[in-house]
């Protein structure tokens, strides 16, 4: 063919040497991976205030330490496995931010910083970085904390304002603690507005109901995340919590204490909603969250431990691809 | 009016407002005109003109024995001054006419109104229908009179007439529903009775309340035509999702079709060009186009003789407001890009999108992190992340097993996906590369 039947008049030649041949489609969101990470910080955000609020300056020390251990850690680690540094993604601050949430805020400072680094490498880095991880990494560094110094980990303080002059640290026991250890009729004192507000012992960032549930809202709204799994965890053991409470009030707490009390309102809202480690279709979410539910208050009321949520999680994370497998939709057209 | 809609989808920029509510204009006699014979789905014609030959206006040029094709007609009368390879707005070249205009825009025939084509026999229709030539003029460009055919075995009870327009940017439909209300419902009516079929709908998205409005009028009298107003969402004018929201039903994985499931859509413009067609003898020879992005100076809604070049198109509109990044054929999610604006105005081109440089960059794919945004917007509820991931590590099979070619390649998991995969880009590959594994198998056995 001769060249003039393609470039026709001179003036647009020059214009058309620079136009861009793809096939489409030529329009993109402007949602990046990046935007949604720093969109998940901000959700976490007034939990986290919140934390620094009941706890104090130590809190934000943990939560600093936490967040910029992270950051650093993959920033010097990436480079020896031959990956190239993503900090700037986000994800990083994010796995450290969740992680100093979810530890008590009279852990050590060195402990934060080594539960950071296993968060990144052994929680995320080893497998290729962020999508390829299983596990929530976050949770990788909280349970790896909690199994190798158990006293320390669960070791709770009074709330102590973060503007009130008393700076003694009043060690105490968690509300589900007390529930473990003493039984139903010892939490009766607890109010559940506390509870839904914040004013309790807890790890930095689960302590505020509310603000936690804002946060979700907000992820939800950006449609980062869609309700399925949070409303599925929490029905599940709220449910069954429920059941147990129905049958012996005596023994067993109300559901609402179940729901306000320890890390599940975090853990359903943030960390069992982690993109990565969570199933992909609708109905593989709703399983997933049941089945966190379900082994969070099987731990709870049956277990060793007061709190389940982690290890739940982690179960769940483990038997993603299985749900992922059996949960595929049958596509259009195929009813 | 309660708005019905299919289950995903995206909500991307509308950009309408460029061209919404421009009068159709008409564009000077362009000297050439540049006419393929391959216009449509199906075999293309073969020329039955020679060089040197004079033609008119409405004459035939080209035409093919086979069932599913159409013929071209002349855009203009004048003189034949090439026939050869030419470029073409799907990226290839292809056999094209090439017609000196006299200057004179003498019709072969002139049309005549006044003819009543509700009189006709359905054989008769679908006759006419394929003289004119008309094909789709949504942009598929499948050839009018086979859809018009079902098999004797397949019932079909509803046709539904796509005035939809979910692309971004293009408004000729709008337009054309604006300004030729009552024309549509009579190539409804057309289609309606070619079929044997009582009940006609007119499925248009709630952006356009003025186009509802115009055809609720234009259907009054007719109590078995429906205009139902849609969710405002892509792809809401694909076939398949327009079938899903106006009667509830879902068509099947290829190969099944619309007719399976006792559906025929057409587009609003085809309704319009085998009414007139019909009515007074008129072949498809033009056809609305909008002309529109932020790259051209003064975007239209124009009616273009088929065979027009882009260039000179682009002339007529004001020329280009700067640097441009692409040149479509069709919209921002299904449109072809361009390497030429030497390229002809065809029967299945809708639209030409000027995209001024930076408006679609190339972007770097990331890893997926498994958000799952593809799979919520997917409108064939497919999982498009894992499909690619098989499509790009060759894995047909597994690909296949996962219904990737269910998959309608409308970019919708492209658009939300933030880790910026080439998603659909490497599906259709996957696509390609297992229907002609299949075609190697079959020619096997």
């Amino acid at each position: 063919m001769q060249s003039e039947n393609i470039v026709g008049k001179e003036n647009m030649s020059d214009i058309l040497d620079m136009v861009t041949v793809s096939t489409s489609p030529h329009a993109r969101s402007k949602d990046t991976v990046a935007i949604i990470m720093y969109c998940v910080l901000l959700a976490i955000l007034p939990t986290s205030l919140a934390g620094v609020y009941f706890f104090g300056i130590k809190a934000l020390i943990i939560i600093l330490i936490g967040t910029l251990g992270a950051v650093a850690t993959e920033a010097l680690v990436q480079p020896l496995l031959g990956q190239k540094i993503s900090i700037m993604d986000g994800s990083a601050a994010v796995t450290g931010l969740l992680l100093a949430l979810t530890l008590p805020p009279t852990t050590p400072w060195w402990m934060v910083l080594v539960g950071a680094a296993i968060a990144i490498i052994i929680g995320k880095l080893i497998y290729g970085g962020l999508g390829n991880n299983p596990f929530n990494p976050a949770l990788i560094g909280r349970v790896v904390l909690l199994v190798s110094w158990p006293v320390q980990l669960t070791r709770w303080q009074k709330p102590v304002f973060l503007f009130s002059k008393t700076i003694d640290t009043i060690t105490t026991a968690s509300p589900l603690g007390i529930l473990k250890d003493k039984g139903a009729a010892h939490i009766a004192n607890i109010r559940l507005l506390d509870l839904f507000l914040g004013n309790r012992a807890g790890c930095i960032g689960e302590v505020s109901v509310l603000l936690i549930l804002l946060g979700l809202g907000y992820l939800i709204w950006k449609g980062y995340v869609t309700w399925h799994i949070p409303v599925c965890c929490l029905g599940t053991v709220f449910l069954f919590s429920g059941i147990f409470w129905l049958i012996n009030p005596a023994q067993y707490a109300n559901p609402l204490f179940h729901l306000f009390s320890g890390g599940l309102m975090f853990g359903a809202c943030f960390m069992a909603t982690d993109m990565v480690t969570s199933p992909i279709t609708t109905k593989g979410m709703m399983i997933f969250g049941a089945g966190a539910g379900l082994i969070t208050i099987i731990i709870r009321l049956f277990g060793g431990y007061p709190e389940g949520i982690s290890f739940a999680i982690l179960f769940m994370n483990a038997v993603c691809p299985l749900i992922d497998k059996y949960t595929m939709p049958k596509g259009f057209g195929r009813a | 009016m309660k708005l019905k809609t299919f289950l995903g989808g995206i909500h991307p920029p509308g950009n309408k407002r460029l061209s919404e509510g421009k009068r159709i204009e008409a564009i000077p006699l362009p000297q050439k005109v540049y006419i393929p014979l391959v216009q449509h789905i199906g075999a293309p014609c073969e020329a039955k003109v020679e060089i040197g030959q004079k033609v008119k206006k409405g004459e035939l040029l080209a035409d093919s024995q086979a069932f599913v094709s159409a013929p071209v007609h002349a855009s203009l009368s004048g003189s034949v001054i090439e026939i050869k390879n030419y470029p073409h707005a799907g990226g290839n070249q292809v056999k094209t006419i090439i017609i000196e205009s006299d200057g004179l825009d003498e019709w072969v025939k002139e049309p005549q109104n006044g003819q009543n084509p509700l009189k006709l026999s359905p054989d008769e229709i679908k006759q006419k229908i394929r003289q004119a030539g008309i094909v789709g003029l949504g942009g598929a460009a499948f050839p009018s009179h086979v859809k018009l055919s079902p098999p004797k075995e397949k019932k079909i009870d509803a046709v539904i007439l796509n005035g939809v327009e979910c692309e971004p940017y293009l408004t000729a439909d709008h337009q054309l529903m604006m300004e030729k209300p009552a024309d549509i419902v009579k190539g409804l009516q057309i289609i309606m009775r070619a079929l044997g079929v009582k009940q006609g709908y007119i499925g248009i998205e709630a952006n356009k309340p003025d186009a509802v409005q115009a055809m609720q009028e234009a259907t009054k009298e007719d109590s078995h035509i429906e205009v139902v107003g849609l969710k405002v969402k892509y792809p809401q004018g694909a076939e398949k999702q327009l079938i899903k929201a106006v009667l509830d039903r879902e068509v099947p994985p290829p190969p099944g079709l619309p007719m399976d499931v006792g559906a025929v859509i057409q587009n609003v413009g085809t309704a319009y060009a085998i009414y007139e067609a019909l009515s007074s003898g008129k072949p498809l020879i033009e056809r609305v186009v909008t002309i529109t992005g932020k790259g051209i100076k003064k975007p239209k809604n124009l009616s273009l003789r088929i065979g027009t070049l882009f260039s000179e198109v682009i002339d007529y509109c004001g020329g280009l407001t700067g640097e441009v990044g692409k040149i479509l054929m069709g919209g921002p999610m299904m449109g072809l890009a361009q390497y030429t604006t030497q390229v002809p105005v065809i029967k299945g081109t809708s639209g030409i999108l000027i995209l001024p440089k930076g408006e679609s960059p190339p972007t770097k794919a990331g890893r997926c992190i498994n958000c799952g945004m593809c799979v919520r917007a997917c409108p064939m509820k497919l999982i498009p992340s894992i499909l690619g991931t098989y499509c790009e590590r060759d894995l047909l099979d597994e690909a296949e097993e996962a219904q990737v070619l269910n998959c309608i390649e409308c970019g919708s998991c492209v658009y939300v996906c933030p880790a910026k995969r080439h998603l659909v880009q490497i599906i259709k590959y996957g696509k390609s590369a297992i229907l002609a594994k299949k075609r190697e198998q079959k020619n096997k056995s």
